[in-house]
């Protein structure tokens, strides 16, 4: 092995126990706000982890995932609202506060959803691709905001936080370790896909499209499905982000939201196994410190975000683990 | 002859009013190189990416293997087993060498929709790709990332890596281009070897090299092809000696 991939493995691993340890020590001294801020770190990194797949691996900057994060938060949200009034959902299906259901329903949902918006904007590359994908989160955003029956513009509240079989969910410390047992679960598929034969004709895709064609792979089809999985991932997170806010309203699936997602990724590092979560930690950590000073944080953000577009490409990763090497 | 393995039949494309594929026939068969000459802005680049499938023709059929290409993609004629070579290097820049031809050997061994089996310990991917970079004398910068690779060494990786697809043809666009008189010896050897594995269709501009390969030369001019046979034919034909080899009257 490469110095430099040890050295990557290490921040990662490092990167991993900080956010474990912080909230295990921040419960232990009773502090549960820090509980929940870790909680949002790690969805928020969840999220991010699925855009990376596509973003990342696959050089699609897609600038509508706050739809599939809000798509999976609805999910939650109807499901929830549905079973605390015992109201069936469609086709008399009864509703389901399992948040392994509810996961299910939530991928599911997304990857449907991701099937026909990335068959029509992975016509386009580019800029194109870039508006075509907004202006489908964009519809799905009106569409919440118009429609009244779950709440509409101001939102859906959960009243019971959703359950997960062996777990108090109630408890901040063990949803947080239930969120975090997630979002290593996403990392863990993550390596898997952007090491196998398909992480290679994605990564290749974005490298060189036309080569990929000359060898007998379509670009189309392998960007496609990494849009789906990409979509599906991003929605789980929305689903869990929902029951830790207790609430769903529209603003998770505007276009700030999908900004955010890709600010976390240029600001860890794209294409990254671990940007996506020390971006998510950098900007949870501004929100905090920074928003506790003033309500112009984002402000900094920015400046932030300048320096690392400017001067450090690989985003935190790349200016603390170098560069990637690709066997 | 032996039935031709790439046909093409009165092919047409204009891009305005400018006919850059003016009703081309052409043949590969079996066990030959068929050089295609011409100077700057005959149509050669056009002609080439009709055949890969990156252009579509306005008129004329392109069979490959007997089968009709029209409205197959770049990558539907390469699983078909057209390999390509690119005029200047198209690689993916931030694999290794390896890795690039890695690529190849997979699309050669069906779907790409394999998400877990990690590549870089798949012997059945690394073995094949490796003998194929000791084919073109480049198995000691096997890792070496491709945008780190010298000009001569991406043009032998493009070789290695049409030479994994096991192709039925090879369409080699100006492999020689900007390499030195010592790699453009040893490469004209090494495609010299290389007609027994497929026929090769073959753009150049090195003179030297496509009379020492070519079994069929034909010579394309705006468009059309004044003239095609064997190199001694091509070498002393009046008109190509006008147009082509800029010899006055």
């Amino acid at each position: 092995m490469r110095p430099a991939l040890s050295r990557e493995a290490t921040v990662n691993a490092v990167l991993a126990l900080l956010l474990l340890a912080i909230p295990l020590a921040a419960s232990a001294a009773g502090q549960t706000f820090y509980v929940t801020l870790a909680t949002r770190i790690a969805l928020l990194a969840l999220a991010a982890v699925g855009l990376n797949i596509a973003l990342g691996l696959g050089g699609l900057v897609s600038f509508g995932h706050a739809a599939f994060f809000g798509l999976g938060g609805y999910a939650a949200g109807i499901m929830a609202t549905h079973a605390f009034n015992s109201e069936p959902l469609l086709f008399g299906l009864e509703a389901s506060t399992s948040m392994p259901v509810i996961w299910l329903v939530a991928a599911l949902a997304c990857g449907v959803a991701a099937l026909p918006i990335g068959a029509v904007s992975l016509r386009t590359t580019g800029v194109y691709f870039i508006m075509i994908t907004l202006a489908f989160a964009q519809m799905i955003y009106y569409f919440a905001i118009s429609w009244p029956a779950y709440g509409g513009e101001d939102g859906l509240p959960i009243y019971v936080r959703n359950s997960f079989p062996g777990i108090n969910t109630a408890t901040p410390l063990s949803y947080f370790l239930l969120c975090y047992g997630m979002l290593i679960l996403g990392l863990v598929l993550f390596r898997f896909l952007r090491d196998s034969r398909f992480g290679a004709a994605l990564q290749a895709a974005r490298q060189n499209a036309t080569r990929l064609s000359a060898v007998g792979i379509a670009p189309f089809q392998i960007r496609l499905v990494a849009f789906v999985i990409s979509a599906m991932i991003t929605g789980v997170a929305g689903a869990l982000l929902a029951d830790l806010n207790r609430f769903v309203s529209p603003s998770m699936l505007s276009w700030h939201m999908s900004g955010e997602l890709i600010v976390l990724i240029i600001l860890g590092g794209k294409g990254r196994l671990f940007g996506p979560v020390a971006g998510a930690m950098l900007y949870v950590l501004f929100e905090y410190a920074l928003g506790s000073y003033t309500e112009r944080w984002q402000l900094f953000l920015g400046l932030i975000l300048l320096g690392v577009v400017l001067f450090a490409r690989g985003g935190l990763l790349g200016l603390i683990a170098g560069r990637e090497r690709h066997g | 002859m032996a039935d031709p393995v790439l046909e093409i039949r009165e092919l047409r494309k204009s891009f305005g009013a400018l006919k850059a594929t003016d009703g081309v026939n052409l043949d590969l068969v079996p066990g030959e190189i068929h050089a295609l000459i011409g100077p700057n802005g005959a149509g050669k680049s056009t002609l080439i990416h009709l055949i890969s499938g990156s252009l579509a023709p306005d008129h004329g059929t392109i069979r490959f293997l007997g089968k009709d290409m029209n409205g197959l993609n770049m990558a539907a004629r390469a699983r078909l087993g057209l390999a390509r070579s690119f005029q200047t290097s198209s690689l993916a820049q931030e694999f290794s060498a390896l890795r690039n031809v890695m690529l190849a050997i997979q699309a050669r061994q069906g779907s790409s929709l394999r998400f877990f089996r990690p590549v870089m310990r798949d012997r059945s991917l690394i073995e094949p790709s490796m003998e194929m970079l000791e084919k073109v004398d480049l198995a000691d910068r096997a890792h070496v990332p491709a945008a780190e690779l010298s000009h001569g060494e991406r043009r032998q990786l493009e070789i290695a890596i049409a030479l994994a697809l096991g192709p039925k043809a090879f369409l080699l666009d100006e492999p020689m281009a900007g390499m030195g008189p010592e790699g453009t010896r040893s490469l004209t050897e090494f495609l010299d070897g290389l007609r027994k594995e497929a026929p090769i269709l073959l753009v150049e501009h090195d003179m030297d090299a496509v009379f020492a390969l070519a079994d069929r030369i034909s010579v394309l001019v705006y468009g059309r092809v004044i003239a095609s046979g064997k190199v001694d034919e091509i070498r002393n034909h009046p008109e190509v000696r006008r147009a082509y080899l800029g010899e006055s009257q």
